[in-house]
């Protein structure tokens, strides 16, 4: 098929589709929902991502076009069209954590998963992302590690919360 | 209508409530730059070429976005106003692949013609173009992101016009590209090849496939006998690529292009246009009479059938069988004429000149073959037959007017107007009310179908039966149709269907510029031929058909009929993963 090679993500399953079902439904199929809807199912999908065949099942579901869909997956930064990780470790970089110094938290998080941030571990388990503020402004500098958040750590915790996702 | 009074440039002009800058400027002969607008197209206001001083106003305004008000003083003329447009487009410039003189667009690009007129040459800005693939894997249209300027005309066209759902933005910042989802090539989509988006880009990122080397190479080999074949559409926009007035009827001139070109015959689309009436309008009357599938839809349009193949593949019973004039041609050329001329069919080249970047996805279908031997072996878009007559020194305005050639040559005015939207509908009705009724329609001119309202109905009155019937142009038209029937909830026994706003005039082949003005001149010359310019106006009347069906297919509907003119549908199994695309 000419110059430009065809992506072919095809993690849809079963199991996988009753889940977005479920997500779904709780949506009440509302596609004004959009955006809520893809951060919930791609913290369903392994690696974290919204693969085609997601998007597309989404689409149809919500009977929207599949070109709405990936508009928006390729607008939010916390949504993403390519295999991640097993867990995504967002690190929050707004006002609030830089004043209370999220480098030396960076630091640490890249020195305990041996990656910079926008890489991800060799075995696949962590991806280390910025992220926009997520309001935990109260225990600065934060992290979220899929859709939990966690603030006001030390190396120790740090190593501790990390390891519980292993 | 309320009145606004402003000033632009100090020339005073008073223009309705509601009149954009970029409007109301035009009325005083100020043509400010542009570049995402497009005159048939909802204001996007993106591309920033077009910002002018308003007075009292801190910042410039985007003029093809602001209405006018009360008392308004614009300039477009200040150094400041210069200065930003000139900016604007050094920046585009700048992420634009400069590749001019390789580009299809060479001479008709927007963005080219206003470096012209702002003077930019090199611009100091860093180059930073994307490098994404090039998708040309398909038969009928090219994308190259490197061109991209992102304004938005093509997604605009995909989405709102024809309700394709194949092109969107994506990403942001730096990253904004116009895309397909997941970057797919178009070949894997659901996109219809109405090439609507190669007719509104204003730079080369989206253009036809070129097949003109192709054709000067077959001519050139001896062993060849190269016929052509022009569409109905062609004859009253041909003209626009030379800078003749809109819809001027350039027929004769035309001819003899294609026969200086070097085309062995040089023959007529409508000819088989005709056939298509006498096929199609039987296989109405049969399936009225017989209870066959209803409503039948007309299946001329190649980027229609591409749409419903897609996205109604339940609903495939309704098309008519009849392949389109283009494949009729190809066929009969293929047997009727080779075995007349006693030529071998493999050593026959079909042209096909047609207003439609779909019609070379048709071409290379399947099943679109006569015992092996492809139907259609090329087809030009009117665009690509322009460069040809440009490329070879021909002055096309002074050209001597010339005939078609014989057998094919002869087309009635029923065949001329399928080039207009409801004129397959007007065409099919002149033949079949007579066939039935037993006497011509009361008035030849079936106004209801004509005009470029989005869909048409009408009554027509047969022998006491008052059959229902529709026209749409445009897919996002031809969805509310396919709605209605897919509900259960349609009308109508026959229906028009044609992909393109305007039907064929305004096919997505047509010279770049072509907007809904441009089209209802095609349309105007269209019916002015078929008043004025023919002998015969109903396609039973075409002698020559007459000839065919006694000499080679005997009768409608018949055996070699259905060998060679009727085709079937099949779903467009576009799949991602287990998921159906829709």
């Amino acid at each position: 098929m000419g110059s430009v090679t065809e992506t072919k993500f095809e993690v849809l399953n079963d199991e996988l589709a009753s889940k977005i079902d479920k997500i779904l439904s709780e949506n009440a199929y509302d596609s004004t929902k959009l955006v809520g809807i893809l951060l919930d199912v791609q913290d369903v999908v392994p690696k974290k991502y919204v693969p085609m065949d997601v998007a597309a099942y989404v689409a149809a579901k919500l009977n929207i076009p599949l070109t709405g869909v990936y508009d928006v997956i390729t607008f939010y930064a916390s949504l993403s069209e390519k295999p991640r990780a097993d867990h995504v470790i967002n690190l929050c970089k707004s006002i609030v954590c830089k004043t209370n110094n999220y480098m030396d938290l960076q630091k640490s998080l890249e020195k305990f998963l041996g990656i910079k941030v926008g890489e991800a571990t060799e075995d696949g388990k962590f991806a280390l992302e910025y992220s926009a503020c997520f309001g935990a402004c109260d225990v600065a500098p934060a992290i979220k590690i899929d859709q939990d958040v966690y603030g006001k750590l030390t190396d120790e915790k740090l190593i501790e919360i990390i390891n519980s996702y292993r | 209508m309320k009145e606004i009074k402003l000033s632009i440039n100090n020339q005073k002009i008073v223009v309705p409530a509601g009149t954009t800058i970029l409007e109301a400027a035009k009325e005083v002969g100020v043509h400010i730059p542009t570049l995402c607008y497009h005159p048939d197209q909802a204001i996007k206001a993106n591309c920033r070429v077009c910002v002018v001083e308003v007075k009292g106003s801190r910042k410039l305004s985007a003029a093809c976005s602001t209405p006018v008000w009360e008392g308004m003083e614009v300039i477009t003329t200040s150094k400041k106003v210069l200065d930003s447009q000139k900016g604007v487009v050094e920046l585009l410039i700048a992420s634009h692949n400069q590749d001019c003189l390789n580009c299809q667009r060479n001479g008709t690009c927007e963005l080219q013609n206003l470096a012209e007129r702002f003077n930019i040459g090199k611009t100091n800005l860093d180059i930073d173009i994307l490098t994404l693939p090039i998708d040309d894997g398909n038969p009928s249209i090219v994308r190259d992101p490197s061109k991209c300027i992102k304004c938005n005309r093509c997604v605009e066209t995909c989405s709102k016009t024809q309700g394709v759902d194949v092109l969107t933005h994506a990403h942001r910042s730096d990253q904004y590209i116009i895309s397909t989802p997941y970057n797919l090539p178009l070949g894997s989509t659901l996109c219809t090849f109405c090439g609507q988006c190669s007719a509104v880009c204003p730079v080369g990122a989206i253009v036809e496939k070129d097949n003109t080397e192709q054709v000067f190479e077959a001519i050139e080999n001896q062993k060849k006998h190269v016929i052509c074949q022009v569409a109905p559409a062609i004859r009253t926009a041909l003209g626009d690529a030379f800078g003749l007035d809109d819809g001027a009827i350039v027929t004769g001139q035309m001819v003899n292009a294609l026969k200086q070109l070097g085309f062995d015959k040089v023959f007529d689309t409508n000819f088989t246009a005709d056939l298509t009436i006498i096929e199609e309008g039987n296989e109405l009357i049969d399936r009225i009479t017989n209870g066959g599938t209803l409503p039948m839809i007309t299946s001329c349009s190649p980027g229609w059938i591409n749409y419903v193949e897609g996205k109604y593949d339940h609903l495939l019973d309704h098309l008519s069988t009849c392949k389109s004039p283009q494949q009729m041609f190809g066929a009969l050329s293929k047997s009727y004429y080779a075995e007349k001329m006693g030529i071998d069919p493999k050593d026959i080249c079909t042209v096909s000149i047609m207003p439609c970047t779909a019609k070379k996805f048709e071409a290379q279908r399947d099943e679109m073959n006569t015992n092996g031997v492809r139907d259609v072996d090329v087809v030009l878009t009117t665009r690509e037959l322009a460069k040809m007559i440009k490329m070879t020194g021909i002055d096309f305005e002074v050209l001597q007017e010339k005939e078609f050639d014989s057998p094919f040559g002869i087309g009635t005015g029923a065949a001329v107007i399928f080039g207009a939207t409801g004129g397959v509908m007007e065409a099919a009705l002149r033949t079949v009310y007579e066939v039935v009724v037993g006497e011509p329609m009361p008035s030849i001119d079936f106004e209801p179908a004509r005009g470029l309202q989005g869909i048409k109905e009408a009554d027509v009155d047969l022998n006491g039966t008052v059959v229902k019937v529709a026209v749409a142009h445009g897919l996002s038209n031809a969805k509310i149709v396919m709605d209605m029937i897919d509900k259960g909830e349609c009308p109508y026994a026959f229906i028009e269907i044609m992909a393109c706003p305007g039907g064929c005039v305004g096919g997505g082949g047509q010279p770049i510029n072509t907007t809904m003005a441009t089209k209802s001149k095609r349309i105007e010359s269209t019916y002015k031929i078929d008043k004025e310019k023919l002998q015969y106006r109903k396609s039973h009347e075409n002698p020559a058909i007459n000839k065919l069906y006694e000499e080679y297919l005997e009768k409608p509907l018949g055996h070699k009929s259905h060998e060679l003119l009727h085709t079937h549908y099949h779903p467009r199994d576009k799949k991602i993963g287990n998921i159906k695309l829709k």
